[in-house]
């Protein structure tokens, strides 16, 4: 891996993003959109429920924000490879001395920067407005942000597949992905409170242990260890299984000669 | 078909490169050698497979069978070495349109590893007479425009091998005149091996050194541009091309002009 042309790939970014602020706009707008309605149905539960529930509730909240967290960072990684797609300069990459390991890294970290301004409004927001402060979690924070990320990383990788493999085509269904996982992942409910028939299928990705976690962090301060080592090592298969596909898609494309067909239509 | 006497450094080489879509051969049986510092046209009607080919050898399409080799390496097991000596431009492709043009070409000097790139790009810029786009929107230059930018991107890295797919469709006489001299006079200096296609026969005659006919993917004849015309029974090369993409073959000569 080549650092300087990691930073290339980047830097071609930081200019789209300079160049046209809308896009930073909508970096925040849904996730506000998400936060105001989240917010003031909290706040509305908080008002006709005992205090105890009412300031549980507060997760709902919580919730939101993380799941934002990793749906950027899909975004992130999907839109990166979307760019080139649509501004036909795909080809001019692929032929350019740039391997995929480089070219993902880039995506990952697009998807890493959009996060952070992601996060940055957000946590604003829900402090000001509705006195939930995503800092009471602490430091545990941070191994959240991370694995929430590496998950929405991996789903961006898958998504990045299916567009390479099926064209434009595939491009609704690349957005929809984060979208299946989130009935399945406990967002906003407990595990318990699933159906049984889905449980062990929640158990297989590495959000549910998060939102777990954190739920468990807002009521006691504290959480399962254990939680963290599930998920960070789920996410290492998954991020691994996720790369062997684009990878094998690159080749497969390569092989029918769709990349040409595909990066210049 | 290659003489043993030639000397020159083999820059690309192709042997027996053959690719099928679907059951169809859009490249059947394919073999050339591309020497240093030699212009190499491919010519052929529309869909005799030099697109196909160039796809090949840049490592975009893996081909059904055969072998390639670019500076001795060969192709699969080295892209990522060989795409750094070498390059591309196609009529075909852009770079990102919503990027003012230094951007996009500041980009691609980073990524090729260009020393001094700013320099590098207001001199190519300059060659190529655009120095004035500099600032522009890249979505909005004119297509002939829009072809100089690309050439500035594909000499950036100050290619030993350059591959250029019909790097003058859609441009004005003018223009197109202009891009042929630049093309040459770079190649001259820095000695490039270029493979170059077009249907526009002007092109070919000022450019290129040695051409290929191509027809269903298969080598219909082979020379320098005046060789070809003076062994058909035809005035010119445009007259060579239509025989060829109409019979297929170069009917009432040799098929093959022997020189290389
Ligand atoms: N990905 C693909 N899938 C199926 N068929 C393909 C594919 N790419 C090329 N072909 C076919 O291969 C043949 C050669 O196409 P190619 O693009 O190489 O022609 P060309 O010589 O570049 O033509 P043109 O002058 O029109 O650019 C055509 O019949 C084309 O339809
Ligand atoms: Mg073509």
């Amino acid at each position: 891996m080549n650092f300087r042309i990691i930073s290339a790939l980047v830097m071609r970014y930081l200019f789209l993003y300079a160049r046209s602020p809308m896009r930073l706009v909508e970096l925040a707008f849904w996730p506000v959109v998400d936060l105001v309605v989240w917010g003031n149905v909290t706040v509305f539960i908080q008002k006709n429920t005992n205090p105890e529930f009412g300031s549980y509730v507060l997760f709902f909240l919580g919730g939101m924000i993380l799941w934002d967290i990793m749906f950027r960072a899909q975004q992130g990684v999907a839109i990166s490879f979307l760019e080139d797609v649509w501004t036909r300069n795909l080809l001019n990459i692929f032929v350019a001395p740039v391997r995929s390991s480089e070219y993902i890294s880039a995506t990952f970290i697009v998807g890493m920067l959009r996060i952070l301004i992601t996060a940055v409004v957000l946590s604003f927001i829900s402090w000001f407005g509705y006195a939930f402060n995503v800092f009471q979690l602490s430091w545990w924070l941070i191994p959240f942000f991370l694995n929430l990320m590496l998950f929405g990383w991996s789903l961006g990788m898958i998504s990045t597949a299916l567009i390479l493999r099926w064209g434009l085509a595939a491009e609704s269904l690349a957005w929809a992905i984060p979208f299946f996982f989130q009935p399945v992942v406990a967002v906003f409910y407990r595990v318990e409170d699933m159906p049984a028939w889905s449980r062990p299928i929640a158990w297989c990705f590495p959000p549910t242990y998060i939102f777990e976690g954190m739920r468990d962090v807002m009521k006691s301060g504290t959480m399962n260890w254990d939680y963290l080592g599930y998920a960070a090592g789920l996410n290492v298969l998954y991020l691994a299984l996720a790369g062997w596909l684009f990878v094998w898609v690159l080749n497969l494309t390569r092989k029918r000669g769709l990349l040409t067909k595909f990066a210049t239509q | 078909m290659s003489d043993p006497t030639d000397t020159r450094e083999v820059i690309l080489e192709a042997r027996e490169l053959t690719r099928e879509f679907d059951g169809v051969k859009a490249l059947d049986r394919f073999s050339f050698k591309l020497h240093r510092g030699e212009v190499l046209g491919l010519l052929g009607a529309n869909g005799a497979g030099k697109t196909t080919a160039m796809n090949c050898l840049l490592g975009l399409t893996l081909p059904t069978s055969g072998e390639l080799n670019a500076f001795g390496m060969p192709l699969q097991a080295n892209r990522i070495k060989i795409l750094q000596r070498a390059n591309f431009s196609s009529a075909y492709t852009a770079l990102p349109g919503n990027l003012l043009v230094w951007q996009n070409l500041l980009v691609f000097a980073h990524i090729y590893g260009v020393p001094n790139p700013k320099k590098k790009i207001a001199e190519l810029m300059e060659l190529l007479e655009i120095s004035h786009l500099n600032k522009s929107v890249t979505g909005q230059l004119s297509a002939g425009e829009s072809t100089r930018v690309n050439l500035v991107k594909a000499f950036l890295n100050d290619p030993e091998l350059l591959m250029l797919d019909e790097p003058t469709a859609s441009l004005d006489p003018d223009i197109a005149d202009k891009v042929r001299k630049v093309v040459r006079k770079v190649q001259r200096e820095r000695n490039v091996a270029i493979l170059y296609t077009s249907h526009n026969m002007r092109d070919i005659e000022e450019v290129c050194d040695r051409v290929i006919f191509l027809h269903k993917g298969k080598i219909v004849c082979e020379g320098t541009p005046s060789d070809i015309v003076a062994q058909s029974s035809s005035d010119n090369l445009e007259d060579v091309f239509i025989k060829i993409a109409r019979d297929g073959e170069l009917l009432d000569e040799p098929k093959k002009a022997s020189a290389v």
